[in-house]
């Protein structure tokens, strides 16, 4: 866990904002980072919504981690969301663990470290509470909003709350309701944290420890599900970590334990184990079909922007099938929406990677409306 | 862009909501699109066609028409344009009855096996016919479900189809079907064009 925050460039909203649980917050801080520069017309603005273990720092190094961006591979100068062409910003979500308001910010009634007493969020409080920084930064209506896994749930939620307030969207690799199998597997993830006795109900930070080992394991089970039998198989197969045989032990005898295990260590570096319940609860949470009585094309009723949605063949987490739903629900109410599979045996993770089909589409997609935008603002 | 391209985009003029089925590489959407102000959408089973329709501003979904087209709502676009794919489909016929139900009209061309070169091809070389607009062997065909022109109408008449307009191409040349020429353009047109309802 960090707790420097330094070099995180934040806005204090002053404004209250009613959470779904019916609690208000007010005075709390959203972190944010900005890359490329917003032109006069202020019509190139990108909203990148990060997934759950991400944050503001899209590309570039990450000044707190010193890791590479966990977007890099998709947003630079001359990458497929060009930061010589477009400004792309970046809002650490409501719960997180980056400098925004989170159970590890300092609760003002109370001077303590809000831990499990934060309130429980949603997707859509997280998206309500970025609304903000648009306003502070005067855009008032985006070229184009995107993300992958929750990240193309803030997308979903953002184009049903704000019909009129992007061009486009490109929702990657998400569904519109958590899937029990989803919901399942956060669970996991959460009594791992849990059930690590220095978690202390959320209250580790009065001591000094914290519960890394429930957090590790609980990034450890989510890693698997980011990854397909193929590319595990195919990386790691049974190739044995010291070339000579088996130690008959439990020490990690496998290439890939050793690299879940590295995953877990380097993820407890960097985030924080209550931050890990809260978002893993909103993204359970997250029902746009419900949100509309049951059907998930009226929450897309006013959308004037161009819908772009991308999923992945090999993704079982957010399946094709689930983001066929999406789709299925623009056309229902006659939104404008284009949608493909790349094939990929990356799995889930593939919107993270380099995988050159994904994008050629996200760049050409964004290249063509952009087009279109100017085109238009010329007649 | 192709004669029947060019047919197609008179019959459908501007500003209308268009979906295109089998829309390839997008050539008649992006003409649609950029010259006719139409509102357009696509649905395209191969993905790196699809994907250069999305490099194109075109809104094209990946995905078989037989599967996919009930998600469109009823009378949701003004014309269901379907060119040269109707004869590809496992069940034409279902596919046929989808589009009448989400556009408003349809537009349906058939590369017609009644032309004078495929009958003779048959007659005398005894094989399945090869021309230019049926490039395939009967093993690699995309075509299950070749028919004539005349067979068409028959089609329509048969299941209470209302043809408004029936059009045909000849090297290029276009030319209306009527009950009296009927016979002579199922031999000599390559390409029927049908808009019905």
């Amino acid at each position: 866990m960090n707790k420097e925050t330094k070099n995180i460039k934040k806005l204090i909203v002053n404004q209250s904002l009613e959470l779904d649980c019916g609690k208000i917050i007010k005075n709390f801080p959203i972190a944010y980072e900005t890359y490329g520069t917003l032109n006069k017309s202020k019509s190139n603005a990108i909203l990148v919504f990060h997934a759950l273990s991400g944050d503001q720092f899209v590309t570039n190094i990450n000044p707190i981690t010193k890791q590479e961006g966990w977007w890099a591979t998709a947003v630079g100068p001359g990458k497929a969301i060009d930061t010589d062409k477009y400004f792309v910003i970046c809002i650490n979500v409501l719960g997180g663990c980056m400098g925004s308001f989170g159970p590890k910010e300092i609760n003002p009634d109370t001077n303590e470290l809000f831990g499990t007493t934060f309130p429980v969020i949603t997707i859509r409080d997280m998206v309500r509470a970025q609304i903000y920084l648009l306003e502070y930064l005067g855009i008032d209506k985006l070229l184009s909003i995107t993300g992958g896994s929750m990240g193309g749930m803030q997308v979903l939620q953002f184009a049903s709350l704000y019909p009129n307030k992007t061009y486009s969207a490109i929702p990657i690799a998400c569904s519109a309701s958590h899937s029990a199998q989803n919901i399942a597997l956060n669970e996991l993830g959460r009594q791992a944290i849990m059930a690590d006795p220095t978690w202390n109900k959320g209250n580790y930070f009065k001591t000094n420890l914290s519960p890394d080992k429930g957090l590790a394991v609980a990034r450890m089970a989510a890693h698997i599900t980011y990854l397909s039998k193929k590319s595990l198989q195919e990386k790691f197969g049974r190739k044995l970590q010291d070339a000579g045989s088996l130690k008959f032990s439990f020490d990690a005898d496998f290439q890939i334990e050793s690299y879940l295990r590295h995953q877990g260590t380097k993820f407890v570096d960097r985030f924080d184990a209550n931050s890990y319940l809260y978002i893993t609860r909103a993204m359970d949470y997250f029902d746009l079909e419900k949100q509309f009585n049951g059907n998930l094309s009226l929450a897309f009723k006013n959308t004037k922007s161009k819908f772009c949605v991308i999923s992945f063949s090999s993704d079982w987490l957010y399946p094709t099938i689930e983001n066929k739903e999406i789709v299925i629900a623009l056309n229902a109410c006659g939104a404008n929406v284009a949608f493909v599979e790349i094939n990929s045996d990356k799995g889930h993770d593939s919107f993270l990677l380099k995988v050159p089909k994904f994008l050629e589409t996200l760049s050409e997609f964004l290249n063509s409306t952009y087009k279109e935008i100017n085109n238009e603002k010329r007649i | 862009m192709k004669k029947e391209f060019e047919i197609i985009s008179q019959i459908i003029q501007n500003n209308k909501r268009v979906l295109d089925i089998g829309c390839g590489d997008g050539t008649l959407m992006e003409y649609l699109k950029f010259n006719q102000q139409n509102d357009v959408r696509g649905l395209e089973p191969q993905k790196d066609l699809v994907q250069k329709c999305i490099a194109k501003g075109l809104s094209v979904i990946e995905g078989d028409a037989e599967k996919e087209l009930v998600q469109f709502p009823d009378k949701s676009f003004d014309y269901a344009v379907l060119s040269q794919t109707l004869q590809a489909f496992l069940f034409p016929e279902k596919v046929l009855k989808q589009l009448l139900r989400i556009g408003k009209q349809t537009i349906v061309s058939i590369p017609n096996f009644g032309y004078w070169k495929v009958r003779l091809h048959l007659l005398f070389k005894g094989t399945m016919p090869l021309t230019k607009n049926l490039p395939n062997e009967w093993y690699n065909t995309p075509n299950l479900h070749m028919c004539t022109i005349q067979d068409f109408v028959n089609f329509c008449k048969e299941k209470n189809i209302k043809i408004d307009r029936s059009l045909c191409l000849t090297n290029e040349r276009i030319s209306e079907i009527t009950n009296g020429n009927m016979l002579y353009k199922n031999i000599f047109s390559q390409l029927g064009i049908f808009l019905i309802k």
